[in-house]
């Protein structure tokens, strides 16, 4: 019942959102609400001429936010990490029981 | 499962569908620059064709295949090479990540950050790939524990 009534909700709140590509909406804007220039605009108009590159999202991932995708891969290295610990310390457990 | 199973349809169609898999996981990563792909999902493709082997076959085949004992430490490798590429461009002078300044002659600038993304998202598919198998090898041997 709850679950139904926040799914409305959503499909509610859904009809305020912009259409795809509408140049008006306020997150195609150059100029921010606060007023400075958004990040955006600059990696569409520069990412063919920096790294080369015709995917513009691979260049935004790769290059301009890089040091991003490095943590990404450090988190699922510490997943795996994690995982090998914990399985490892409690078969050890088990083992030393018997 | 290290027994594997015995039935042949599983057998071929797994021998048959992994290496198809694994081609297609590294056109995913080395194709990044032009179409939708990267290290990321290109790393779990890998991992996927690794993963159907394991589940199929018996354990003598699949540690032939790929070995339980690489699983970390070629993650680590994936780090590695992301974290050698940035640091590398920090040590010629630049910005951490900026692959504008790695130590390759000839080439120009727009060129040397193609080559750099490329080198960092096979990095992240090494990592990912190789994380990916080594999860599953951990939780699978606590249920082999467990049924004996």
């Amino acid at each position: 019942m709850s679950i139904g009534v926040f799914a409305l909700l959503l499909i509610y709140a859904a009809y305020g959102l912009p259409y795809r590509g509408d140049p008006n909406a306020l997150v195609n804007q150059e100029i921010s609400l606060t007023g400075t220039p958004v990040a955006s605009s600059y990696y569409i108009e520069n990412a063919m001429t920096d790294a080369n590159t015709p995917n513009m999202v691979t260049t935004v991932l790769g290059d301009y936010r890089a040091f991003d995708t490095l943590g990404e891969e450090v988190v699922i290295f510490a997943a795996g990490m994690i995982c090998f610990l914990l399985l490892n310390r409690e078969r050890k457990r088990e083992a030393r029981k018997q | 499962m290290k027994h594997g199973s015995s039935s042949p349809i599983i057998l071929l169609l797994s021998r048959v569908l992994s290496p198809y898999i694994m081609l297609f996981g590294m056109y995913v990563i080395f194709h990044g620059h032009y179409s939708p792909g990267g290290g990321f999902q290109g790393g779990a493709l890998l991992a996927s064709s690794i993963i159907l082997i394991r589940i199929a076959m018996e354990e003598k085949v699949h540690q032939l295949h790929f070995n339980k004992a690489y699983g970390i430490p070629l993650g680590a490798v994936g780090v590695l090479i992301f974290f050698g590429v940035g640091f590398i461009a920090l040590i010629m002078g630049g910005h951490f990540l900026d692959y504008g300044l790695l130590p390759f002659p000839g080439i120009i600038t727009a060129e040397l950050r193609f080559y750099g993304i490329l080198l960092i998202e096979v990095g992240v598919g090494l990592a990912v790939m190789t994380i990916l198998v080594s999860i599953y090898d951990n939780l699978l041997e606590e249920d082999d524990d467990e049924s004996i």
